[in-house]
């Protein structure tokens, strides 16, 4: 490891990396509900953000924050799928509002309650079909330390750009296993700049130009209404049954997610290659061993980690395409990115490395890569 | 008109009650001095209440069947004080969201809940609440509902309002919602009215003041001892997280490539702090490492295990499938590790001398670490005789990174030695 007079080796886990991240890029209240292992996050946050809020229970949590974005704060907080299911109800209803937050999943063993402290990668299903009609929520995914770091701005920055609710999808293994790491190459973080309505015509909450996303006002400035509504509006944000301009409004949600959701990968293609491993979130470190021991043995091999995992980018079907084997590796039984990218039923030259309670292994992928 | 209303078409159905509060809290608020339309944001969810804010002049927030407390209250938590943040719901929102509206009670909030208390779900077709009262005919209790209703009031009050009112919403009851937005901190005011179509359809003939004598619902108002609203207090800049100790490389690693250490041992006997201590030590002769925990979500009961990959090279996958090392401190560690230390086919198991030995393909180093170091300190201790027996670590190194850590003064001088 070099070491420089300008390092700064720490032993750190994910959670202080995206507490620290999250208040550097301007989230300014993080509303808390204790949950294992999302706790950890909660209690960085308590020591680090501007404001903290312990809520009674998650659907509070969820409500509390749409209330604060509602009036112009930046709210975060952190669960796990018990917590999270909770919350379901209200990140709709913060989505059809346009309400920008942000929801760090951290993912552990289910169904159910599971094993609270065990890892896994079992809600991307959950997150794919979460929108009540199937929208798209935007959906990142950490894949290693460094995005822990990288990541939360992207996050909020897409909560607040898109007026939406976003999710940060991690694991018990990201946010709480500590690594050693030079905290000194972590890069500068800017924080985000709200900008508000300031035109003196009447302020339409939900008109959108070409950039699909109307500008936002917080409720309770003197100078505008604002009328916030979950329920199909129209542009002024009153109620309508079902009339053109409120369904396309509605229509408009889809478009600007699937339209400006933020591209993240990494792609790192080897001349040759024929088998492409596929993978995302905490399998992306067994991976990126396992690609480095079958480059070692002599058989080339590409890799992509998923970062932007919903709505799934086009460009992942590009990269697919270049390769006539995939191996996709993530911590579930079912294959739940390999099935949202290739359906239900898979074609013969993809494979699934999948588990349960148990973190994927290098061995384990570099197997099915050399099994040809 | 009213400078709080946009049209003075009242979107509700002929003789409804909620006519009349929507008149009543306008009128309350154009009896506040200063207050203007844009200083007030109502909030307001699922149930017929909640069509109200077509009319409104005042920003309109209109949210989830029973959030509407919860909203507002976040609403109200993130606008200044002068600020009027009123939530209407109805009595079947309010019992769905009865935490949330305790939950700001007790909190304090600055708002004023309207509580549209018709005796039953209206909008659905006439369904029982929580505040449907004993004897009241519903759709669903034709014969009368045979629970008593819940006192919204009082229980708003003891969990910390500073303002509740109950009143029966027939004429000018205004006075008692001002009295509410004026009130610093939470304040409910919960209206008795009956729905046309559902309430006086089943119960005919029945009279609201009668009705609230009978079945217990007391008309008057609890006011709470006073106590600031309360205030989202925003913090100063505060210390970086990133403000952790650093760990200086100084010693030299004698590890080639990778090791992997599991020590298992008991919850409460310092496992975890003792493996970040190994890693640090590692650090601090140059080597890479990682440290996973494993325990159950009970804090000081059980097993204790952490995982530990010390490698020259960057780590990217910190699992373990087949150890290096095992060290073992304890029955609960011996147990939660068997099935691994039962697989091991070479590699190292390091067992307490207390402890039955296992089956298992490994060599078995017996040693005396609850003895020597105590409970407490039998997992740093058995790290310590790792380290000197097998030098992955230096172990200079680790007795350093001990010395500095936050455990170090109580750790004996002669464990150290």
């Amino acid at each position: 490891m070099p070491v420089t007079s300008e390092s700064h080796l720490a032993l750190v886990d994910g959670s202080r990396l995206i507490a620290e991240s999250c208040a550097r890029a301007g989230a300014d209240v993080y509303v808390g509900y204790p949950i294992t292992p999302a706790s950890l996050i909660y209690a960085y946050a308590s020591q680090r953000f501007p404001a903290v809020l312990p809520a009674p229970d998650e659907i509070t949590t969820l409500q509390w924050m749409s209330g604060l974005a509602a009036a112009g704060r930046l709210p975060v907080t952190a669960t796990s799928f018990a917590g999270f299911a909770l919350m379901v109800e209200s990140i709709n209803m913060a989505y059809m509002m346009e309400l920008p937050l942000l929801v760090v999943l951290v993912q552990r063993l289910g169904p159910s309650t599971g094993t609270a402290t065990a890892g896994a990668q079992g809600e991307l299903f959950l997150l794919h079909g979460l929108i009540s009609g199937g929208y798209p929520l935007p959906v990142f995914g950490v894949a290693d330390i460094g995005d822990c770091w990288r990541l939360p701005p992207v996050a909020l920055r897409t909560a607040v750009e898109l007026r939406t609710p976003v999710v940060l999808l991690t694991s018990k293994e990201m946010a709480t296993t500590e690594r050693s790491f030079d905290l000194a190459q972590l890069e500068e973080i800017e924080p985000i700049q709200r900008m508000f309505y300031d035109d003196s015509a009447p302020y339409r909450p939900y008109a959108a130009d070409d950039t699909l996303v109307p500008p936002f006002l917080p409720v309770g400035n003197g100078r505008h209404q604002v009328r916030l509504i979950a329920s199909t509006h129209d542009k002024q944000g009153l109620l309508r049954h079902s009339t053109d301009e409120a369904l396309a409004n509605t229509r408009r949600l889809q478009e600007k997610v699937e339209a400006k959701t933020p591209v993240l990968y990494d792609l790192d293609e080897q001349e040759g290659a024929e088998t492409l491993v596929v993978t995302y979130g905490i399998t992306s470190g067994a991976a990126r061993e396992a690609v480095a021991a079958v480059r070692a043995r002599g058989t080339a091999v590409s890799l992509l980690v998923a970062q932007t995992l919903l709505p799934i980018p086009d460009v992942y079907y590009e990269i697919l395409g270049r390769y006539p084997r995939i191996v996709v590796a993530e911590e579930n039984l079912q294959g739940q990115l390999a099935r949202l990218l290739f359906g239900r039923r898979l074609p013969q030259n993809v494979r699934v490395v999948g588990s349960i309670g148990r973190m994927i292994r290098p061995d384990q992928i570099a197997q099915e890569v050399e099994d040809k | 008109m009213s400078e709080f209303l946009v049209t003075t078409a009242f979107p509700y159905c002929k003789g409804c009650g909620h006519h009349l509060i929507a008149r009543n809290t306008i009128r309350a608020l154009e009896a506040l001095e200063g207050v203007r339309p844009l200083d007030v944001v109502f909030a307001t969810d699922i149930g017929c209440h909640g069509i109200v804010d077509r009319i409104l002049a005042t920003h309109t927030v209109h949210g989830l069947h029973g959030r509407s407390g919860a909203l507002g209250a976040g609403i109200a938590m993130g606008l200044s004080r002068d600020k009027k943040v009123i939530v209407f719901i109805g009595d079947g929102g309010a019992t769905i969201g009865l935490q949330h509206l305790l939950e700001a009670a007790r909190l304090n909030v600055n708002m004023t809940v309207v509580v549209h208390n018709n005796m039953l779900y209206g909008m659905t077709g006439g369904q029982p609440s929580g505040l449907t009262p004993c004897g009241f005919n519903t759709v669903i209790t034709p014969d009368g509902c045979t629970l008593t209703h819940y006192d919204l009031c009082q229980l708003a009050h003891s969990a910390g309002a500073a303002y509740a009112c109950r009143v029966i919403g027939q004429g000018n009851f205004s006075d008692a919602i001002r009295e509410g937005l004026e009130v610093e901190g939470f304040a409910l005011v919960e209206v008795l009215e009956l729905c046309p179509s559902h309430g006086v359809k089943r119960n005919p003939g029945m009279r609201l003041k009668a009705l609230a004598q009978e079945v217990g619902y007391e008309l008057g108002t609890w006011r709470g001892n006073y106590r600031p609203a309360f205030h989202l207090d925003s913090r100063e800049e505060l210390p970086s997280l990133l403000e952790v100790p650093g760990v200086e490389t100084r010693f030299t690693p004698s590890l080639e490539g990778r090791a992997t250490v599991v020590v298992g041992g008991s919850a409460g006997e310092g496992v975890q702090r003792a493996a970040e201590i190994f890693a640090q030590a590692a650090m601090a002769s140059g080597l890479h490492a990682t440290k996973k925990g494993s325990y159950p979500v009970t804090v000081g009961v059980g097993f204790s295990t952490a995982e530990l990959v010390l490698s020259r090279d960057p780590i990217a996958y910190h699992g373990i499938s087949q150890p290096d090392a095992v060290i073992i401190t304890s029955t609960e560690g011996l147990q939660h590790n068997l099935e691994r230390v039962q697989k091991m086919k070479e590699g190292t198991v390091w067992l307490d001398e207390s402890l039955e030995r296992p089956t298992t393909g490994a060599e078995v180093q017996v040693r005396d670490f609850r003895g020597r170091a105590g409970p407490r300190n039998a997992a740093l201790y058995s790290l310590l005789t790792f380290a000197r027996a097998t030098n992955v670590v230096p172990p200079e190194a680790l007795v350093e990174a001990v010395k500095e850590s936050p455990i170090g003064k109580h750790v004996p001088a002669e464990l150290l030695e």
